[in-house]
């Protein structure tokens, strides 16, 4: 069995059009993932893996933005 | 520090990662689908998706017995066979495993306490490989029915007050604020929550590194919810993945004689004609 481990594990949160976002980034093997969720309640939007942690990054968080930009909020 | 009341449900990524290989025990990593799991999982670990394979797909349901028969069979799991789950989101959807492997009746289920962010977090072993093991004929019990809320007993709690409701979604979707998780589809018709739910969070039962929040701290935190182990209490969220952690939370961390997972969550009350809404922040206890 081939294994590998996770390097560089990361966490950062980010507002987007005032939703926040957190970035989970590692890299593992030769090629570095991002999964952004939604902080609150923490569902997943978007996972990609990438060549470099900006490719990953960049990729997740376009397409987090593209979800969150559906969302409608309502007067309560 | 008191003791978790069933410390035995939970283990620890130390122990797991010394268990690597051990045969009575088999690693299932549970998602919504498999996509973390094909980037790298806990080596021998296998996959179940939350989507395809933990409910059943032409029914709004749990997953039929004998669904569940195969699902467990084709893993090679018997009765005797301890299952540790674990995930991403915190062991949401783990728990939704959990839950339905205890409605089932499997004896020795576990959560990874962390889950999967933890097990990353601490760059410990992955593998790509997907391993087979020899199929069993696993023979489920039948379903105890116990720890599941269907809609008249929910129906007949808030008539009565008779037990209490806890919402574990997060604060915009119980006010009504928005209909879904931030970016994911809306699957209701109204906005709000259960009358006279109080608004815990499931995400407050865990510290930052994803592990489960100490008995006292847990017992402070629905304690002030109002949640008492004198009466029933009915978790909810959305689609009953959220409210699976809280009812393990509950039932296991806690050790509330009486917790229910109500399954059908908000997409069934926010669906149906006439049902009572209330929309805001929740009601001061006893108001």
């Amino acid at each position: 069995m081939q294994t590998m481990q996770t390097e560089q594990f990361q966490e950062r949160q980010l507002d987007v059009n005032g939703w926040q976002v957190r970035l989970t980034s590692y890299r593992i093997g030769d090629k570095y993932v991002c999964q952004a969720d939604n902080v609150s309640p923490g569902a997943c939007l978007a996972r990609f893996s990438g060549a470099t942690l900006e490719e990953a990054e960049s990729q997740a968080l376009s397409k987090a933005k593209h979800l969150l930009g559906k969302t409608h909020r309502r007067a309560v | 520090m008191a003791q978790y009341a069933h410390p035995e449900v939970l283990v620890e990524t130390d122990w797991l990662a010394g268990k690597l290989g051990d045969p009575s025990i088999r690693t299932v990593e549970v998602d919504v689908d498999t996509a973390a799991y094909d980037l790298g999982h806990i080596p021998g670990a296998i996959a179940w998706a939350w989507n395809t394979q933990l409910c059943d797909t032409v029914r709004r349901d749990i997953l039929p017995k004998a669904e569940l028969e195969a699902l467990l069979s084709k893993a090679g799991v018997t009765p005797q066979t301890t299952i540790i789950l674990y995930g991403d989101s915190n062991n949401w959807f783990a728990a939704w495993a959990f839950w339905q492997l205890k409605i089932y009746g499997h004896k020795d289920v576990r959560l990874l306490n962390g889950g999967r962010k933890k097990w990353l977090a601490e760059g410990r072993e992955l593998t790509q490989d997907v391993p087979s093991y020899a199929a069993s004929q696993y023979r489920a019990q039948e379903p105890d029915l116990s720890i599941r809320a269907f809609l008249p007993q929910v129906q007949e709690a808030v008539r009565n007050h008779s037990a209490s409701l806890i919402d574990v979604r997060s604060p915009q979707e119980f006010t009504g604020e928005i209909l879904a998780p931030p970016g994911l589809p809306e699957t209701c018709q109204r906005g709000g929550h259960i009358p006279g739910a109080r608004n815990v969070p499931w995400g407050k039962a865990c510290n930052e590194d994803g592990t489960f929040k100490s008995f006292d701290e847990l017992k402070a935190l629905y304690g002030a919810e109002g949640v008492d182990a004198a009466r029933q209490t009915i978790a909810y969220c959305r689609i009953g993945e959220r409210s699976s952690h809280t009812w393990f939370v509950l039932k296991y961390l806690l050790g509330l004689p009486d917790v229910v997972n109500y399954d059908g969550s908000w997409t069934e009350w926010g669906n149906l004609v006439g049902a009572p809404v209330e929309r805001g922040a929740a009601k001061s206890i006893g108001a």
